[in-house]
């Protein structure tokens, strides 16, 4: 009885997300010290979970947005690129003025840096369903590119914000838990009320499975495309907006620096397929909070930020292995043979 | 059927080099001196890397797949052939056996994680580049600078074509590379294999083609290509070093597909590739003849000539076909 309850519940798409979300924990919990602690300092709540859901907090953002162009099929490289000129954007327009007095109000320039973002997710959106570039050509022109706007945006300084709201999104609390994790639960609550209660969710769904199928049924695919990269770019906005905002600063040439490569690993790692399709938007998040469970307990472990890359090479394997369904059939035949010798 | 998707494929070759005169002209019409044709030679000399790397990429991008970790298996060669030959005084020689031996192993272990346990190529290949860039790291964080006399001759060693022109051994070399992947993309059954796999990889397999082996092998190629690139970059640098040829991957994935490579699979062609390179490279001796350009707008240049190029050979490609 047991047993068939197991096999259908290895067949759920959330099981091995979560799965090794659990695995990683429980390394966690025996092997780094002081992970299980979480103390109320200031009435904040301060802890290594804390920290590191607070930290993921940026990379779940993106991974969300990610999610949703990886199941029309596509891909968006270009949503480290987008968090620097969000950062750029709402940083030059609150301004670098050491007394902390803003030059422009901090909801300016937080609408202005989504705007820009957005604008930049349309641009993509338009290339690749407009034009019909392929999608990773298409964010290529803005991986490159978008740095350079940045930088234009900032002329090429590094802008130090001593205005005390604007380190709130990524720095602050509210009723004792960081402000960003409000901001994911939100973002991610409005994505998935869109894709379970909507039509727009369906038509996501058909459009990935089957472009031509979806576009014979009267489903407008070309915009359909055309906005998940609009909420792609919106979401790195908002993601560029909690990095900058913990740096204090707008650093157009590290900030978000190879998150996007990060993002698609999420989304790998939350069951998704690169080739579109069927999507979980959750799963995402859990790989995203996978992604930095690692990270946080190697740096807890003492491996150095170079080093560190070889660490999540291996992990990364280890679990694509596992997940992967080759590697559960050796597995299996393995385990046949056995019983059949008996 | 068959000879007109032939047709189509060299218009595009057509329309790639056709740009890529296009604006060589520009730059000699622009800037005096450009016209020298050193200049023309530099353009191989500095790009030699590029040349040899994206030639492999573009093998990898016609079977469907991708690989993101050149750029950093180019990084760790470097700094392999830096430390056994400088810290190790390792032979030259065998320094880059090992080099090589390495890139290809990298290659062949992605190509198995690819093909015989289905992980998505972009994922194991960001694995790979996050190994491969750490492991330069775990041998040195910091330069390693190279003086050993057999790779300073042969950095410095210059083959006079007619007078004040000349280009690098390293060139040779990357041309020798062209030439092999030529031939072994038109005129071996492994090349014909590569687009059938791109083309449909389930036919492929049920006309009884070795996808499998062609697979695995398309991958360990790349790495070896990618370590005869380290060993060029490695020549040309003098050093080695952990942030040594960062971005290179998405510089050969712009290249292959500047000149004609479909990142879908079936469809791309190794001279393309080469001017691809070319385009590139003559971009950026513009930005440099120009001089007056902040690095920022180094960037944006780079981004929006790339969006025109990519535009322009939509529009091209699209209307031969409908004439076609």
């Amino acid at each position: 009885m047991k047993k068939i309850n197991l096999n259908n519940l290895s067949q759920k798409r959330l099981f091995w997300p979560i799965f090794i979300l659990i695995l990683v924990t429980v390394y966690n919990i025996f092997f780094t010290n002081g992970f299980t602690k979480i103390e109320i300092r200031d009435r904040h709540l301060y802890g290594m979970i804390i920290d590191i859901i607070n930290r993921a907090s940026s990379l779940m953002i993106i991974s969300m947005g990610m999610t949703l162009v990886v199941a029309t099929k596509g891909i968006d490289i270009s949503v480290g690129s987008i968090c620097a000129i969000s950062g750029a954007v709402a940083a030059s327009i609150v301004g670098g003025n050491v007394n902390g007095i803003a030059e422009h109000p901090y909801w300016i320039a937080v609408i202005a840096a989504l705007i820009v973002s957005s604008l930049f997710g349309l641009w993509n959106g338009f290339l690749v369903s407009r034009l019909g570039m392929q999608p990773m050509i298409a964010t290529l022109i803005l991986l490159v590119a978008g740095r350079g706007v940045a930088q234009l945006i900032t002329d090429g300084q590094i802008i130090t914000v001593y205005h005390k709201p604007y380190s709130f999104l990524g720095g602050g609390y509210l009723l004792g838990i960081p402000f960003s994790i409000y901001v994911t639960l939100l973002i991610l609550g409005i994505l998935i009320l869109i894709m379970r209660r909507t039509a727009y969710g369906l038509f996501l769904q058909a459009t990935g499975i089957n472009p031509k199928a979806s576009r014979f049924v009267g489903i407008n695919i070309r915009n359909i495309i055309l906005s998940v990269y609009i909420i792609s770019g919106f979401c790195a906005g908002v993601a560029g907006l909690i990095i900058s905002s913990i740096v204090k600063c707008a650093d157009s040439n590290n900030a978000g620096l190879n998150i996007e490569l990060d993002a698609i690993l999420a989304v790998t790692l939350g069951g998704n397929s690169l080739s579109g399709g069927k999507f979980s938007i959750g799963g995402s998040v859990i790989g995203a909070l996978i992604v930095q469970s690692i990270t946080t307990a190697m740096y807890a472990k003492g491996v150095s930020p170079e080093v560190l890359p070889v660490v999540k090479a291996i992990v990364v394997v280890i679990i694509c292995l596992i997940q992967s369904e080759k590697t559960r059939d050796f597995i299996r035949t393995a385990i046949l043979a056995k019983k059949e010798a008996f | 059927m068959k000879p007109l998707k032939l047709k189509q494929m060299n218009s595009t070759i057509y329309i790639t080099i056709g740009l890529f005169f296009l604006l060589y002209l520009f730059g000699c019409i622009r800037y005096p001196g450009f016209s020298s044709p050193q200049v023309f030679c530099n353009l191989f000399i500095d790009n030699a890397f590029l040349i040899v790397t994206a030639v492999g990429m573009t093998f990898v991008i016609i079977t469907g797949g991708i690989d993101i970790s050149v750029g950093s298996v180019i990084a760790l060669i470097c700094m392999v052939i830096a430390y056994l030959v400088e810290k190790l005084k390792v032979d030259p020689v065998i320094a880059l056996l090992i080099a090589l031996l390495i890139g290809t192993s990298i290659g062949f272990i992605q190509g198995v994680l690819v093909q015989v346990f289905k992980i998505q190529p972009f994922i194991v290949t960001f694995a790979g580049m996050l190994f491969a860039r750490g492991m330069t790291a775990v041998i040195s964080t910091e330069t390693i600078n190279i003086t050993n006399k057999f790779f300073m001759n042969l950095a410095n060693a210059r083959i006079k074509l007619f007078d004040k022109t000349f280009i690098a051994p390293t060139v040779i070399i990357a041309l020798l590379v062209v030439a092999v992947s030529y031939y072994i993309a038109n005129y071996t059954s492994f090349g014909r294999c590569v687009y059938a796999i791109g083309g449909n990889e389930q036919s492929a397999v049920l006309m009884g083609l070795p996808v499998a082996k062609v697979k695995i092998l398309v991958y360990t190629l790349n790495g070896f290509y990618s370590a005869i690139a380290g060993i060029i970059f490695c020549l040309y640098m003098l050093s080695g070093y952990t942030l040594h040829a960062q971005g290179v991957e998405m510089d050969a994935i712009a290249s292959s597909v500047i000149g004609g490579t479909l990142l879908t699979g079936g469809v791309g062609n190794v001279i393309g590739t080469v001017f691809g390179v070319l385009i590139l490279g003559t971009i950026q001796s513009i930005l440099s003849f120009d001089g007056t350009l902040n690095s920022w707008w180094t960037r944006i240049f780079i981004g929006i000539l790339l969006t025109i190029f990519i535009f322009l050979q939509n529009i091209l490609t699209k209307n031969r076909n409908k004439v076609a």
